[in-house]
């Protein structure tokens, strides 16, 4: 094993009863980086997050995290790990300072010492003027960065962050991905699951692309992009009824076409001289937009679905 | 990397960390008084009334020994030990909570924590309370004199014991229950219980059959030992009741740990 890997995985399985959530797959994740598990609803990200977090059992497979096996260690690997759960688990009994204090007393921290912290942490959350207030009388978006805050009070060496942007409008999703950059700048490993390709884009030093349980690409997000779609994207929208007739005659524009439910997808390294050929033709469509390739086109490629439905 | 030093650390018991539980429920309560003000006005209720009311009606009760007790001494003790009863059947409800609708534990378990010290922890706590309600309550007999013996300062911890017990074993149940019907199920365990456990009247007084049944009461086990130390009468019997109270602890802990684990770590 090489040294500098945090979390080594080899045919990592988890079943619940019969349903095989996440399937035999390998994987690494080294110091310092950002890594992503890409992904739609029920690809298995969040359950391979807990087995990571030592919070759920592996039912097959090596796992280890921070050089331990979960199964024996998992106190001493939760103990240098921040966890960012799906679904936010604050207590609810508690105000928003109290949540950070008694979480860093989970941790066996001394007051002293999360005294100091909380302040800072509250800064980075932006909640200072929240402290005394009830977790329920926060925002979504402040919830979330709360949750953030909260998994950062014992200055993990990993962070798991399970989809910590979904729910969030755009403004509160860019302050959050500006957080996680200035932590990536201190050093602090990130793990992230995302169903949203441009937040994987943004993020992610490396990621593995997941379906019904399996990892079906793994590498950098332009290397993925490189390796598995041309450079750019028509889409094209006709009229309602009118697809159907026509997709047949834009199949030479382009290296591979996609007919979604509302939209044709022409994949070439040249869009303006296909979106050009299409009026061309006299096909009339509603829209035209040329576009960058995406993780999303890797992931329609790959799977033959689309990542957010 | 300084992974080998963990790796030879025996997983052990580990107090530290299920003090914590107690730790965020002392934050959780802080303000909450009322507890601790009822904890201290339920003795004087229940004693007042069996002093005024039924020790009035019933008169002096003679024991096995020949020894002869006013009722309200007689009855005192076992209502101490129904109190330490009763107190870890409220405490679950507010774990059947925790469990089932709250994701507190979920986001405790992401630390060091592990199911067992979230046992341990809310277990402790219910009976730190209940140690504060059995010093009132204690107290509060002394004051009307119905501690007859010195041996009754031992009422403390042996009601504490009842509490942990029936903590530990209604922890475990709680796990079990999947709606607040189900709740009643522990009523219909405990109510019979309260009133069939030498609680109002001497074992003696029953049915033989429901002697038999009786004595194998967890309840009738601290009753028992509470009226036994705080009437001076001291038998070797009482160790089996305490050994009885061990067990049902121990037995509680190991069951309730693992439940926890079973319904929150999946
Ligand atoms: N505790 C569980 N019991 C049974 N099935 C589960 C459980 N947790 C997840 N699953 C199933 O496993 C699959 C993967 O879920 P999950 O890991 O949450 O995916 P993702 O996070 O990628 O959306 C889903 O089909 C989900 O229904
Ligand atoms: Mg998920």
């Amino acid at each position: 094993m090489p040294s500098d890997s945090l979390v080594v995985a080899k045919g990592l399985t988890k079943r619940f009863g019969d349903f095989v959530a996440v399937d035999n797959i390998d994987f690494e994740v080294r110091s310092g980086e950002a890594f992503g598990f890409l992904g739609p609803n029920g690809a298995g990200k969040s359950s391979t997050m807990r087995i990571i977090g030592a919070t759920s059992p592996a039912s097959d497979g090596f796992i280890e995290v921070l050089g331990l096996d979960p199964e024996f260690h998992g106190s001493e690997i939760r103990q240098r790990l921040g966890v960012v759960p799906q679904e936010d688990n604050l207590d609810p009994e508690l105000p928003v300072d109290a949540n950070l204090i008694i979480y860093g007393r989970y941790f066996g921290l001394s007051r002293s010492l999360i005294k100091e912290r909380i302040e800072e942490l509250l800064a980075f959350a932006q909640l200072s003027d929240r402290a005394k207030d009830k977790v329920d009388s926060l925002s979504g978006g402040m919830k979330r960065r709360l949750t953030i805050a909260r998994s950062l009070i014992n200055q993990p060496d990993l962070l798991l962050l399970d989809e910590p942007t979904t729910g969030l409008d755009p403004q509160a999703r860019h302050l959050l991905w500006d957080r996680l950059y200035r932590l990536k700048q201190d050093g602090v490993t990130l793990i992230i699951t995302t169903h949203y390709m441009d937040e994987a884009e943004q993020l992610c030093d490396r990621l593995v692309v997941m379906d019904g349980g399996k990892i079906v690409a793994e590498g950098s997000p332009a290397a993925l992009i490189q390796k598995h779609s041309p450079r750019e994207v028509v889409e094209v929208r006709f009229p309602v009824g009118v697809q159907e007739g026509v997709v047949n005659r834009l199949e030479d524009l382009g290296s591979r076409i996609e007919a979604l439910p509302d939209r044709v997808l022409l994949y070439t390294d040249d869009g303006d001289r296909a979106a050009e050929e299409i009026h061309k033709r006299g096909l009339f469509p509603e829209t035209i937009l040329t576009r960058r390739s995406t993780l999303e086109d890797v992931f329609l490629k790959l799977t033959g679905r689309t990542l957010v439905d | 990397m300084t992974t080998l030093p963990l790796r030879v650390v025996p997983r052990r018991f580990n107090f530290g960390r299920s003090g914590r539980i107690v730790e965020r429920n002392l934050l959780v309560y802080r303000h909450l008084w009322g507890v601790l003000i009822s904890g201290f006005f339920e003795p004087v209720f229940y004693l007042f009334s069996i002093t005024v009311g039924f020790g009035a009606l019933v008169g002096d009760i003679t024991m096995p020994n020949g020894q002869v007790v006013s009722y309200a001494a007689f009855a005192a003790p076992a209502l101490l030990a129904a109190s330490a009863m009763n107190g870890p059947v409220f405490e679950s409800f507010g774990i059947f909570f925790k469990l089932k609708y709250m994701r507190t534990y979920e986001g405790i378990l992401a630390t060091p924590l592990t199911p067992r010290d979230i046992a341990i922890g809310e277990i402790t706590w219910s009976q730190m309370r209940g140690a504060l309600y059995a010093t009132a309550f204690v107290v509060v007999m002394w004051a009307m004199g119905l501690i007859l013996s010195p041996w009754g300062l031992l009422a403390i911890p042996a009601a504490m014991l009842t509490g942990f017990a029936f903590g530990a074993v209604g922890m475990a149940a709680t796990t079990y229950m999947r709606s607040w019907q189900d709740f009643d199920l522990i009523f219909v365990v405990t109510l019979p219980m309260f009133l069939f456990s030498a609680t109002f009247y001497p074992l003696e007084i029953y049915p033989d059959w429901l002697q038999i049944v009786a004595r194998f009461s967890p309840l009738y086990q601290s009753v028992d030992l509470l009226r036994g130390l705080v009437l001076g009468v001291i038998d070797w019997s009482m160790l089996g009741h305490i050994a009885f109270l061990v067990a049902m602890l121990i037995s509680g802990l190991i069951m309730a740990g693992r439940r926890v684990e079973k319904l929150l770590v999946t």
